[in-house]
């Protein structure tokens, strides 16, 4: 059972979730796949040890060999190579390791390099409750996607696994989604917060993955997010409130299932609900 | 003509409701909205859009079965498997990159634009803005963000306008490097959280990688405001001048209720703070004039 935790705004609370839910599931794991600003483990605090890390095959040019003719940057249909008179210039930020210029090179001056764009670590203690995997984009990397696929490898298939997403609906979002069980959005009920739930739930839809809306910073009164669910007809499974106490412990880097039991119940019972439809479904 | 954009690493921290009253308080300036997965800055500023171009993303590989022959090259050289054994292929996954064209042996496969979302110029009360809009599914943001950056500029160009102010998407990857290249200042939006504080670190090794000139503003700087004094520390000693603290305050989500700026709602200690803000942010885009001239 995969669980995503998604958002099209970002700061809405998805992390928060993400954590006090993974807490609230005995065995559960927790994947960070928010890699360009992972933050799981700021609430965390858990030794993580590097376990592998994300690579991507860029270009690499044997000038002995190169005429120049500049059939390479032609093939590209990312701009990631520049010919010149005398000099091949590689962006391996702009790369998308497609191979089409390894193929197309007439004189064979072309290889494959392997180069790392982040990095995949893991829980030390594997017996401390939730495991923690995190990958993060090395600084500079433009490609989240790469990092986000070589995550989620490491997924334990048995095991029930909460995925902390990154914000917006692009290709991060997406490839973090993919093969999921179920998503659950986290909205703040604001105008812009309405906005961007709109778009993150056509894109679930088109992706075909069962979805639930959570609402953080919860007002009395206040329905804008309600309203909308009701009409498309989607269920919302928590209202988390604006609180002076939960704003206190998330400043602090606490989950606040852990000053407040209460809570744990209801994230509890939420996943049972999760876990109860799929099963009639 | 100098750029300006509004980044902040996380999510939510106010990059939004800050640019938008920027953009009140701006004389002769254009307005970009980079944050093309979830744009908001339409929301505050009512944009009535002037022009519209299609945006192509990259272009998507498609097969005529009547002419394949069934070599199966293609699926073999995509290094993306977008290609399944029934030769169908996935637009979803499908790059653009035109391997499998160029492998096929019939001429089977096409490469085909495809429109996948817009760029609008449009008229506000407070100057040209430009936006966009991506079509749900389609993956080209960084592509998008380019394009909004182009039109912005060349706007600015023919209107002769002093200033673009850009807001930015969050996280450090391709959206973000898309916005912040060539820009002469970035406004970097933080809040004293651990997130917020974690977030503006890495956001920094950005800018610093890049080498684009950065200033920091913390917003909600009285939620904690122990975090709001190690943030200025962390600032210092990294050389970073922070610009300005803006407290806490619900004004923001009354203007966004009323489709306008807090600086134009009702004047309050956020709206001074912002007007003060913008003075300091003004004042280090004119030094950076100042420094960029060549020594007399």
């Amino acid at each position: 059972m995969k669980i995503a935790i998604a958002s099209g705004k970002g700061g809405t609370g998805k992390t928060t979730v993400a954590v006090n839910l993974a807490l609230s599931i005995p065995n559960s794991q927790l994947v960070d796949c928010d890699v360009e600003e992972p933050n799981c483990n700021l609430f965390l605090n858990k030794e993580l040890e590097p376990i592998a890390s994300s690579k991507i095959t860029v270009p690499n040019i044997d000038e002995e060999l190169c005429t120049y003719c500049g059939k390479c940057s032609q093939m590209c249909r990312f701009n990631a190579i520049a010919t010149l008179p005398e000099k091949v210039i590689i962006f391996p930020t702009l790369c998308h390791s497609c191979g089409g210029c390894i193929l197309d090179c007439p004189e064979h001056a072309i290889s494959g390099r392997e180069k790392c764009t982040g990095i995949i670590s893991r829980s030390a203690d594997m017996e401390d409750h939730p495991r923690l995997y995190e990958g993060v984009l090395n600084i500079g990397e433009s490609m989240a996607s790469p990092v986000i696929k070589e995550l989620k490898r490491w997924i334990e298939p048995d095991a029930v696994t909460i995925i902390d997403s990154p914000p917006g609906t692009g290709c991060p979002v997406m490839t973090t989604l993919e093969d999921t069980d179920h998503c659950i959005l986290v909205t703040e009920p604001t105008p812009f917060g309405l906005h961007d739930l709109r778009l993150a739930v056509e894109m679930v839809k088109i992706m075909n993955i069962p979805v639930g809306v959570i609402i953080n910073r919860s007002e009395e009164g206040n329905l804008i997010i309600e309203e909308y669910c009701d009409k498309e007809n989607i269920d919302v499974l928590m209202r988390i409130p604006l609180n002076k106490r939960i704003a206190e412990l998330y400043s602090q880097g606490i989950p606040f299932v852990e000053e407040m039991p209460e809570w744990k119940e209801r994230f509890s019972d939420l996943f049972e609900k999760i876990v109860n439809e799929k099963v009639l479904a | 003509m100098k750029e300006l954009v509004v980044i902040s690493g996380k999510g939510g921290t106010g990059k939004t409701t800050i640019t938008a009253s920027f953009a009140a308080m701006a004389k002769n300036a254009v307005i970009a909205d980079c944050d093309v997965d979830a744009p908001n800055l339409h929301l505050l500023l009512r944009p009535r859009i002037m022009e519209t171009h299609s945006f192509y993303g990259m272009d998507k590989a498609e097969i005529d079965l009547e002419k394949c022959n069934e070599c199966y090259n293609c699926q073999n050289a995509c290094n993306f498997d977008a290609i399944d054994d029934a030769l169908i292929i996935n637009q979803h996954i499908c790059e653009g990159c035109g391997v499998c064209e160029y492998v096929c042996e019939t001429d089977a496969i096409n490469m085909v634009k495809k429109i996948s979302g817009a760029v609008f110029g449009s008229a506000t009360n407070h100057g040209t803005m430009v936006h966009a809009e991506l079509r749900i599914g389609e993956e080209a943001s960084g592509k998008l963000v380019s394009a909004v950056k182009e039109r912005a500029r060349s706007i600015a160009l023919e209107n002769e306008n002093e200033l673009i102010i850009t807001d930015g998407p969050p996280g450090t990857g391709c959206p973000v490097l898309a916005t912040i290249t060539g820009a002469d200042l970035a406004l970097i939006v933080t809040e004293p959280s651990l997130s917020g504080m974690h977030d503006l670190e890495r956001v920094l090794q950005v800018t610093e990688h890049f080498e684009i000139p950065a200033i920091v503003c913390i917003n909600k700087y009285d939620i904690n405001e122990k975090n709001a004094g190690k943030i200025e520390e962390f600032c210092n000693e990294r050389g970073v001048e922070v610009v300005g603290k803006l407290p806490y305050h619900p004004s923001p989500n009354m203007a966004m209720r009323e489709e306008t700026t807090v600086v134009e709602y009702r004047k309050n200690v956020l709206s001074e703070g912002l007007k003060a803000l913008w003075e300091r942010v003004v004042s280090e885009l004119d030094q950076k004039e100042v420094t960029l001239l060549p020594a007399r």
